[in-house]
């Protein structure tokens, strides 16, 4: 049954459909049951076929394996879309702002708007980026934002991925597999695709070739770590979608003043790179000398205005979860509109009073350390034992300024297939963004998370989390 | 004062070199206290790929070997105008901000030996800042005694001011690292001196600039014991050797290297 203290996507109170599942319901009660979970199956071996076995959020230590799919579509109403895509390209665009800003004039630190050891006391910040102006102002090239919905009008952003999100590939096959599996919903309603996404892609990095470029059709590259790297399939997945070259660090080479790239024709210039190499890993001349992954020069090629690098070196500052409390205040100060989209509230444990109050209801609150990662080292207080909050008091008094905290989200629901009938589970969503220097452009789509176990807020694949078809309709 | 500068750096390797990449800063800017009148690099055995300017606003090239080529040779020459400001160059050009110059690099992370060296100032540095890096600088001349060959290019300062000698990159990192240590931003320089009575001129030289409120940027050469005159100039900046190294380069292959290095600097 649906668990009314969450907001479910699909079913009224009353138990009709909210309007965006109503076309969805009715075909639904159509269908035998037996015969969907029969589908179900089939579609975990449509999926296997296609070999998806990367793991989506590059855990580096997590096993190779495939992700759970559910064959019930998270579906997005036409409005809703517009209001979300309206906030995250107002949150892109800010990004993309305050990134030109700390890595040059530094306005926002000078306003006092954003405390100083933010930013000096963060690894993020990469000083070699420092009076760096890519293409169009252009810093973050390929956005992840995750969302998270609580109520009809509400949703907040959980974190900007600014660095290299990754997933895209799941929403591309999670779509074809949908139509594959049931062509006839795909006529009956009116559902935006979303094939259109390595095209965009494409697109979006050639807008963004570097200040010498001066042939006609920018070569666009992804370069990939390899192949032991859990997310190889994605990498060779879109760069063969785009029709763009996937490339390894042995194949490039700095000719004439260009990062070149080898063929049996000899050496062709690459423009602009699509790089899923971490920033440290990037160039073993500018950053660190052991990486074997990286491209001696790369850093000098682009400071040069030679090249264009997706997305920009030192974009991580953007999507630190130190400075993600600061983001209502970063979006006003670039934008001068107050954020469209919300975010989660945030006590920061270093000031006295915030501390005092999360101490205060640790029970209730997750808490998160600053600068970690993977959810190592957080504190789900509903979830806690009293020796689990009794151990993290300590540590919280320890170093305070660690910590940051937030209120426990009541994710909203979507129902899943299950050998019952439909059941409701938590979901996120990451839609994903393309700038270049004159468009943001948001796929009507993106990836739905799914915690597949019931009551589990947990939304990861790696702790038994799936995924979904997202639909966004059209009018 | 009116300088002429010959530098010579060359490479030799017994065998071809197979990929090497070299990163250059050897090109002075005008600032404050010295215009650059002419300035010409010629190399070679290697080609520029490409010239920009990096964060801390040095002038870089990127050079690359020639296939098959076994001596790389670099030449910069030029004449530069200099004044002289005793050592206060004032405030900070470019965008590289304040606070990024108080931060320890891994050459110039503190150990016990500087603490233990900076930690007499502490009291004087809030009322007299410029006398407290006075004091700072003849302590380093004094605890780091300049002896040559006991060091290398990646020596941290801890590890010359543990061995109480070292050349003066090392001299100048210990000063770096103590000087962020008392709370002042600090940068590594590099550049060329005239010395009294000699034209040619062992190797490029380097010193120290601390940030002092209501003067900005002041040089101190602990080797020579004074604050930079008109007989300095002032080539590459940056938080420590590394980023202000005249030659910064990765090499593949096993061939065995020779340097050797060519400098006059007359008036």
């Amino acid at each position: 049954m649906t668990d009314r203290r969450f907001f479910d996507e699909m079913t009224l109170e009353g138990g009709d459909p909210r309007h965006p599942y109503s076309g969805y319901a009715d075909w639904f009660s159509g269908e035998d049951p037996k015969a969907l979970l029969k589908k179900s199956a089939e579609a975990e071996a449509f999926f296997r076929r296609i070999g998806i076995t990367f793991n989506v959020y590059g855990q580096k230590d997590a096993q190779e394996r495939l992700i759970p799919f559910d064959i019930v579509p998270r579906i997005i109403a036409a409005n809703e879309w517009r209001q979300l895509e309206k906030g995250i390209e107002q949150r892109v665009r800010a990004l993309n702002a305050f990134l030109a800003d700390i890595y040059n004039k530094q306005e926002i630190l000078k306003a006092g708007r954003l405390p100083e050891h933010i930013i000096a006391q963060n690894e993020a910040f990469l000083p070699q980026m420092i009076g760096m102006m890519p293409p169009g102002g252009v810093y973050t090239h390929i956005v992840g934002t995750d969302l998270v919905r609580t109520g009809e009008n509400e949703f907040y952003v959980l974190e900007d991925n600014a660095r290299t999100p990754s997933g895209v590939s799941y929403m591309l096959e999670n779509r074809e597999t949908m139509l594959h599996m049931f062509p006839e919903l795909f006529t009956q309603m009116k559902v935006r695709p979303v094939s259109s996404y390595p095209a965009e892609l494409r697109r979006s990095l050639s807008e963004c070739a570097p200040p010498n470029f001066d042939g006609v059709k920018p070569r666009v590259a992804v370069l990939t770590p390899g192949i032991h790297n859990s997310a190889y399939f994605e990498h060779s997945f879109l760069a063969d979608q785009m029709g763009a070259e996937l490339v390894e660090a042995g194949d490039l080479k700095v000719v004439d003043g260009k990062v070149q790239m080898r063929t049996t024709k000899g050496y062709k210039p690459i423009d602009v790179v699509y790089r899923r190499v971490d920033d440290a890993y990037l160039d073993p001349l500018t950053f660190n000398p052991e990486s074997m992954l990286g491209v001696p020069g790369i850093m000098d090629v682009y400071r040069a205005g030679n090249i264009t690098i997706a997305n920009a070196p030192g974009t991580g500052i953007a999507d630190d979860k130190a400075l993600y409390s600061y983001m209502p205040d970063i979006v006003e100060f670039y934008t001068g509109e107050k954020a469209i989209l919300q975010n989660v509230p945030t006590w920061r444990c270093s000031e006295a009073e915030s501390l005092s109050y999360v101490l205060d209801h640790l029970s209730e609150l997750v808490v998160k350390e600053v600068h970690g990662s993977g959810g190592y080292g957080m504190l789900v207080g509903p979830a806690a034992s009293k020796k689990e909050l009794a151990t993290f008091r300590e540590k919280l008094m320890a170093k305070p300024a660690n910590y940051v905290a937030q209120p426990t989200l009541a994710l909203s629901t979507v129902p899943i297939m299950t050998k019952k009938g439909l059941a409701p589970r938590h979901v996120d969503l990451r839609p994903f963004v393309l700038v270049s220097p004159n468009r943001v452009h948001i796929t009507a789509g993106g990836l739905t998370r799914v915690a597949l176990k019931e009551g589990s807020l947990v939304v990861n694949s790696s702790q038994g989390g799936g995924t979904k078809d997202t639909w966004v309709l059209g009018d | 004062m009116r300088l002429k500068i010959t530098h010579k750096t060359t490479y030799s390797y017994d065998r071809a070199v197979q990929y090497a990449l070299l990163q250059l800063r050897l090109t002075p800017r005008s600032c404050r206290g010295q215009t650059v009148l002419d300035w010409t690099s010629s190399i070679t055995g290697g080609t520029v790929q490409v010239s920009y300017h990096d964060q801390f606003r040095n002038a870089v090239q990127l050079v690359q070997m020639d296939d098959g080529a076994e001596t790389l040779e670099i030449t910069s020459q030029g004449e530069i105008e200099t004044e002289n400001l005793n050592g206060v160059i004032g405030p900070g050009e470019g965008l590289a901000p304040l606070w990024l110059y108080r931060a320890p690099t891994p050459a110039t992370t503190v150990g016990p030996m500087i603490r233990k060296l900076a930690s007499g100032l502490k009291k004087e540095v809030e009322a007299n800042p410029l006398g407290t890096v006075h004091k700072l600088s003849e302590a380093v001349a004094e605890a780091v005694t300049y002896t040559k060959g006991t060091t290398h290019a990646a020596t941290t300062a801890e590890e010359a001011a543990q061995a109480g000698q070292g050349v003066c990159q090392d001299q100048a990192q210990v000063m770096i690292a103590a000087a962020r240590h008392l709370g002042m931003p600090a940068r590594y320089v590099s550049g060329y001196l005239l010395l009294d009575g000699t034209i040619d001129q062992e190797a490029s030289h380097g010193w120290a600039e601390v940030w002092i409120a209501g003067l900005g940027w002041v040089g101190f050469d602990v080797a020579n014991a004074v604050c930079p005159d008109d007989r300095y100039v002032r080539v590459a900046l940056g938080r420590d050797y590394a980023e202000a190294a005249p030659v910064h380069g990765l090499r593949q292959g096993d061939a065995q290297e020779e340097l050797c290095v060519s400098l006059q600097v007359q008036q």
